[in-house]
This record gives C-alpha cells, sequence and structure tokens, in this order.
C-alpha cells in the first residue's frame, strides 16, 4: 500500500510528530498512525500498518479446500463466521458446487448472529474511544459486551467455539441446529433488540455524544466510491450499495430486509447505519427460523481425509457483505487439492485506506472517533 | 487542659491529614463500586471479603513496591518533584475546612478564598509532570490542562461566590451558619443555578469524565502522568482523589448547608461527610455515563456559555442582596 499522505497549510507555528500506535489505547489492534500536529491540530497522517501479518494468503496455498474455512476465520476475528463464507463460497463457485437449502439458511443465520455480535463490540469500543476506559464510554462497552456474550453462547452451543467457529465447510454446513437452539436465538435477538433501544436513548439523548460524532470524519460520497469503502461507510456515505441485495449469495432473496443508508457521511451517520443494521439482522433472524427448511446441511459427504475436495481448474471471485463491508476471496485451481494462489479482500483494509483523507484538519481527540467510526480489525487489514 | 493555638493546630492538621489520606484511600473503593454497579459488574470483590474491603490498601501496596522508573531523557529534577508539587495543595485544601463548629485546623475569615487559590495550584504540578516526562502525549496533556484549568477556574470561582454573597462571609463557618434556616441549594433560582454550575465547573477542574481531556487515554494513553511508575503515580493518584474529596467537602459546605442536619450535635461532622460523599457520587455518577468532549468544545462550553453565565448570576446575587441585605437567607 503506497500510503498518501494529505496536508493542510495551517502556516506559523511549530509541528509536532507523534506516534499513535502500534501499542496504544485505541489502535483498535496494531495500528500506527505517524501523526503531524499543529498545536492539538493534525496536519498529516501517516498509516502504517503491517504488524499483524501472518502471511495468510500464502497459507492458503499450502492448505488444502477442507483445511482451510477454520483458518480464514482468523482473517476477521471479530466476525469470524463471513471471512469462512467468503472462502468456501468461492471453493463452490469454482467447483459448481450446490449447497442444500437449508445449509443456505444456517448461513445466513450464521451471518446475520455474526453481524450482530460484530456490531455489538464495534459500539462498545467506539464508545470506550470517545468516552474513555475511565469513563462513560466503559459503561457502554460493558454493556455491549454482556450482550455480544449471549450470541457467542448461541455459537458455542452450535459449534463448540466461541470466536473462531469453523462452522462452514465446501459444500454446506459442518454443523446442524441442535435442539430447542431456535428457542434459545429467539429469547437473544429479543432482548437484544430491547437493548439497543437502550443504547439509542443513552447516546442519541447525549448532547455530548452528538457533539463528538456530528459532523466528525465526514466521508464525502464521491470520496467513498473512488476509495473503495464499503460496508457501513459507504452506506453511511448515501450509496445505496449492500451485496446481499446487489448480488444475492445464500437465499438473501428470500428475506424482507432493509439496507439502510445515511447521507450525511459523518461518524454519526455510519453509527446511525450500523444501528439500524442491528435491527435489519435481528429481522432476517427471524425470518430465517421461521423458514428454516428441513433437509441435508451439506451437499457433500462428511469429511474423511484432507485432500477429498478437488475443483476443477480455473478461476472464482466470491463476496459477501460482512459486517464491515465487503469480503472477497480470490482463488486460482490447478485442479488439485489445494488453490494455486489465494488472494482476500479485506473490507477494514480498503476501508482504513479512507483515513488519511479525512483525518487531517481534525483535532486528536476526533482521530480516534474517527478510527474507531471505521471500525477496523487488523487481522484482516493484515492477514 | 488547654493547648496553645499553634499545637492545637498541628494537632489538628496531624488527624485531619491522616483522616483524610485514610479516606481517599476508601473513596476510591466507593467508587469503584459504585462505577461497577452501573456498569452491571461486581466490583472488587476478592481481596477482602465481603466486597473487597482491602482493596485500597493492596493497592497502595503494590503500588509502593513496584519498580520506580525514570525515563532517561526526563528532566529529572523537575520530574521527580512533579507529583510533590501536585500533591501539596490538594492536602493543603483541607486546612480551611472546618467539620464541624470549632473542628478544624483553621477556619480562616477568608477560608473560601484560601481553598479557591490552594486548589488552583495543582496546575503548577501537573505542568511539570507534563513538561518534565520529555513525553508527547505528556506534553500535549500538560498544554491541555493548562488551556482547561484558566477557563474553568473563573466559574468555579464565581460559583463557589455566589453562597458567599449570600452568607456575607468568606468564613466557612460563617457561610454554614448562614444556612441554618435554608440550605443555599434550596435557596430560589440563585442557589440552585448556581449549584449546577458549581458542579459541572467541579467536573472540570477535576479532570472528570466528560472533561478528563488531560488524561483522555484513548488519545493521550494517560496524559501527564504516562511516564510515572510506582510512588510517584501512587502519589499523583492520592492528590488527585484528595482534591475531587475536598472540593466534594467544600460544594456540601457551600451549598448543603455542611454540618447541619437533625439529631445531636456531635452527629455533625458525619453529616457532612455523608453530604460530601452524596456530592462526589453526583459527579461520579456523571462520569461513568458521559462519554468525553473535544478541548476546543471544553473551551467553547466554559467561554461561550459558562463564564458568561456565572458571571451574570454572581452580578444578579450581588444585586439581590444588596437589595435585601446580606445573610437573608
Amino acid at each position: 500500500m503506497t500510503t498518501q499522505t494529505v496536508e493542510i497549510g495551517y502556516g506559523g507555528s511549530e509541528r509536532l510528530t507523534m506516534n499513535m500506535g502500534p501499542q496504544h489505547p485505541s489502535a483498535h489492534g496494531v495500528f500506527r498512525a505517524v501523526l503531524t500536529l499543529e498545536g492539538e491540530t493534525v496536519v498529516a497522517v501517516d498509516a502504517v500498518i503491517g504488524y499483524l501479518h501472518r502471511c495468510h494468503e500464502k497459507l492458503g496455498e499450502t492448505l488444502t479446500y477442507v483445511q482451510y474455512p477454520s483458518i480464514a476465520s482468523k482473517t476477521d476475528y471479530v466476525a469470524a463466521m463471513t471471512s469462512e463464507l467468503a472462502y468456501v463460497a468461492a471453493v463452490e463457485k469454482l467447483g459448481k458446487i450446490e449447497v442444500p437449502k437449508r445449509a443456505q439458511y444456517l448461513r445466513v443465520l450464521a451471518a446475520e448472529l455474526q453481524r450482530i455480535a460484530s456490531h455489538c463490540l464495534w459500539l462498545g469500543t467506539w464508545c470506550m474511544d470517545m468516552g474513555g476506559a475511565l469513563g462513560g464510554g466503559a459503561t457502554v462497552f460493558l454493556y455491549c459486551i454482556r450482550e455480544r456474550e449471549l450470541i457467542l453462547d448461541r455459537f458455542e452451543e452450535l459449534t463448540g467455539a466461541r470466536l473462531l467457529y469453523g462452522f462452514h465447510q465446501v459444500g454446506g454446513t459442518r454443523y446442524d441446529v441442535p435442539a430447542g437452539w431456535d428457542t434459545k436465538v429467539r429469547e437473544t435477538v429479543d432482548f437484544i433488540e430491547k437493548r439497543i433501544d437502550e443504547y439509542e436513548a443513552m447516546l442519541e439523548g447525549n448532547a455530548f455524544f452528538l457533539a463528538r460524532a456530528r459532523g466528525v470524519g465526514v466521508i464525502s460520497r464521491a470520496l467513498a466510491q473512488e476509495v473503495g469503502v464499503s460496508g457501513p461507510l459507504i452506506r453511511g456515505s448515501g450509496v445505496n450499495y449492500d451485496i446481499r441485495r446487489a448480488e444475492p449469495y445464500s437465499s438473501y432473496p428470500d428475506f424482507d430486509f432493509r439496507v439502510p443508508v445515511e447521507t450525511a457521511g459523518d461518524c454519526y451517520a455510519r453509527y446511525r447505519v450500523r444501528m439500524a443494521e442491528f435491527r435489519e439482522s435481528i429481522k432476517i433472524v427471524r425470518q430465517v427460523l421461521d423458514g428454516l427448511p428441513e433437509g441435508p446441511i451439506s451437499s457433500r459427504p462428511g469429511v474423511k481425509s484432507v485432500g477429498q475436495v478437488r475443483v476443477p481448474k480455473g478461476e472464482a471471485y466470491a463476496r459477501i457483505e460482512g459486517a464491515r463491508g465487503e469480503v472477497g476471496c480470490y482463488l486460482v485451481s490447478d485442479g488439485g487439492p489445494k488453490p494455486y494462489r489465494m488472494k482476500w479482500r479485506g473490507a477494514s483494509f480498503s476501508n482504513l485506506a479512507v483515513l488519511p483523507h479525512i483525518i487531517p484538519g481534525h483535532k486528536v481527540a476526533d482521530v480516534v472517533a474517527i478510527m474507531g467510526s471505521v471500525d477496523p480489525v487488523f487481522g484482516e487489514v493484515d492477514r | 487542659m488547654t493547648l496553645p493555638p499553634l499545637a492545637w493546630h498541628a494537632l489538628m492538621a496531624f488527624i485531619v491529614l491522616n483522616a483524610i489520606l485514610g479516606l481517599v484511600a476508601y473513596v476510591t473503593l466507593l467508587e469503584r463500586k459504585f462505577a461497577a454497579r452501573m456498569q452491571s459488574r461486581i466490583g472488587p470483590y476478592y481481596v477482602g471479603r465481603p466486597h473487597g474491603w482491602l482493596q485500597p490498601i493492596a493497592d497502595a501496596l503494590k503500588l509502593m513496591l513496584k519498580e520506580d522508573v525514570v525515563p532517561t531523557s526526563a528532566d529529572r529534577g523537575v520530574y521527580n518533584l512533579a507529583p510533590i508539587v501536585f500533591l501539596v495543595p490538594c492536602i493543603l485544601i483541607y486546612a480551611t475546612i472546618p467539620f464541624a463548629p470549632e473542628l478544624g485546623v483553621a477556619d480562616l475569615n477568608i477560608g473560601v478564598l484560601f481553598f479557591l487559590a490552594v486548589s488552583s495550584l495543582e496546575i503548577v504540578g501537573l505542568f511539570m509532570g507534563g513538561w518534565g516526562s520529555n513525553n508527547k502525549y505528556a506534553l500535549l496533556s500538560a498544554m491541555r490542562a493548562v488551556n482547561q484549568i484558566i477557563s474553568y477556574d473563573l466559574p468555579f470561582i464565581f460559583a463557589a461566590l455566589v453562597p458567599v454573597l449570600l452568607a456575607g462571609s468568606l468564613q466557612m463557618s460563617a457561610i454554614v451558619a448562614a444556612q441554618q434556616g435554608l440550605w443555599f441549594v434550596a435557596y430560589p433560582v440563585f442557589g440552585q443555578l448556581a449549584f449546577v454550575a458549581f458542579v459541572v465547573a467541579t467536573l472540570a477542574a477535576e479532570n472528570r469524565v466528560p472533561f478528563d481531556i488531560l488524561e483522555a487515554e484513548s488519545e493521550l494513553v494517560a496524559g501527564f502522568r504516562v511516564e510515572y511508575s510506582g510512588m510517584k503515580f501512587a502519589l499523583i493518584q492520592l492528590g488527585e482523589y484528595a482534591h475531587m474529596l475536598g472540593t466534594s467537602f467544600l460544594g456540601a459546605l457551600l451549598f448543603l448547608g455542611g454540618w447541619l442536619g437533625p439529631g445531636p450535635a456531635w452527629l455533625g461532622p458525619l453529616w457532612f461527610l455523608v453530604k460530601a460523599v452524596l456530592v462526589f457520587l453526583l459527579v461520579t455518577w456523571v462520569r461513568w455515563s458521559f462519554v468525553r468532549i473535544r478541548v476546543d468544545q471544553i473551551l467553547a462550553i466554559s467561554w461561550k456559555l459558562l463564564v458568561p453565565a456565572s458571571i451574570l448570576l454572581l452580578l444578579a446575587t450581588g444585586l439581590w442582596v444588596a437589595t435585601r441585605g446580606a445573610g437573608a437567607g
């Protein structure tokens, strides 16, 4: 990535170069921003990434199609279900593998629950960026973590894991719904829906929160499209773009949901989009539970050996709407049990590219608010 | 046996100092428990069951045993002196607070003035710490601190002067005596507005959320004390909480009638303590429910709203008192 530095001439006063990260309370992982300050005002940002690089794409070439899905969840570890899904979707596209209806519904269910969990974490950490670990932000954070915990419990009952699931496999899903699980999921989303109202009341009735979020970090529609941000960022900038609608996958056309769009492009617009997405996801979860068809959960037999799945020569790109935006996986196959080449398109990576364009001109305190509103996960940025 | 005045003051100072240090330790526990309840947590629990009553002592011990790290490029003299310069005014403010009639270190006739003057002095230690650490985060924090203290001391002083005007005296015991009939917080319009202004300015003067831009750990890590560790950090922390509690005592004294309350006279100090803790909890409540605001917004709130409003309030109170006569509450 070529880092782009945008400078604004303020003239006169002395400049201070300050390193924010890679170890910093609000670095959201290991992001390093080299800020040039004039007083409290940021005049230039140099974004440095790569501290969490784990050679995921090379790793993908050394592991078989059966092995990699559970590693794929480690790219975006906050929303592990979506990256797994992107990988298996690419393999299925490449091998023209059918996915049974029940598995498609289960995938949607997992993806939407994951979106709720991921947005919970985002809301909490973003408020903590603005409110401090010793202040009101921590209060919102702990509330959100409490709700996220419920979804992790449901995932634990489904897959046995709480963070990195290995739920998806080529041709379907690995696990079926345990008995009585759907009732628990319904209770969970009912509970969370009520709590979201509470957060909205707590935050939007708070003048200080509005002062920090409104008009801060404005991404114009043109900039959003030029840089290629996706997910809540582009929808917060007035572009109605959601892959669930634009290029539906996994039976999304079966469900009735709205794509929230805000036009302001500031942190508050992104917050509004995500809060609306909470409700839309809950709506989809209920529809999935109502209409879950009977049948097999996978079109392929259970895993017997790691080299079991082979796909014909060719290439394929599959993309899905993750919690942070477009998660894409590009695969080139030479006909063997492993892909010849694999490439991730991380949503956070592309979203993060907008930071140097919008941060200059803001105060130091806004840097963390803007960064939090972008919601980057560094496992996905560096891979 | 009557003690000579100097010995009496010294004895009282000794008692008050130790009582305050103990109280401050347990106020931190109170805040942690209170915040934990707000956040649906339990808070300290295991160190000293039930409810972690030994936690403050464990914390103090831990800080004492910690390695004291001095950054190599720090300005050693300034860096080492800063915690003490910070702590002294924070403790000194208790000198003029009477905890009951005749029970205090020194009930000066300019008590309120002394309190306000000394409490502003903490900024010196704070700035020394920020400057001496030779750290960019600390430096930014020190700059913010000066900004904020200059902006918020004015409304703080103006708000504190309203009860002074209503009572017609700068002496703390006289202010309490003037509230015999009606606490100043219940004094129509003037008292209530002044109390609100006082609480807001207190939040800023104590660097609490939403005005804690000097500490601002999500931006400036820990602000001016980022390089401090061990006992020096403990001194800064102690000073901060002592200052907070002292301001709460002042609020209880100026607005909530100090030691006045039902029951026999010896209950007075207890009432005073209860009221001060209530003010402290009010501040804590605000702290754990708001997000921090930006430095330019803080300055705008102060200069565009709080300073003019408190000046107007002070003027109006002055006119009211002039027409009615002092101590008319």
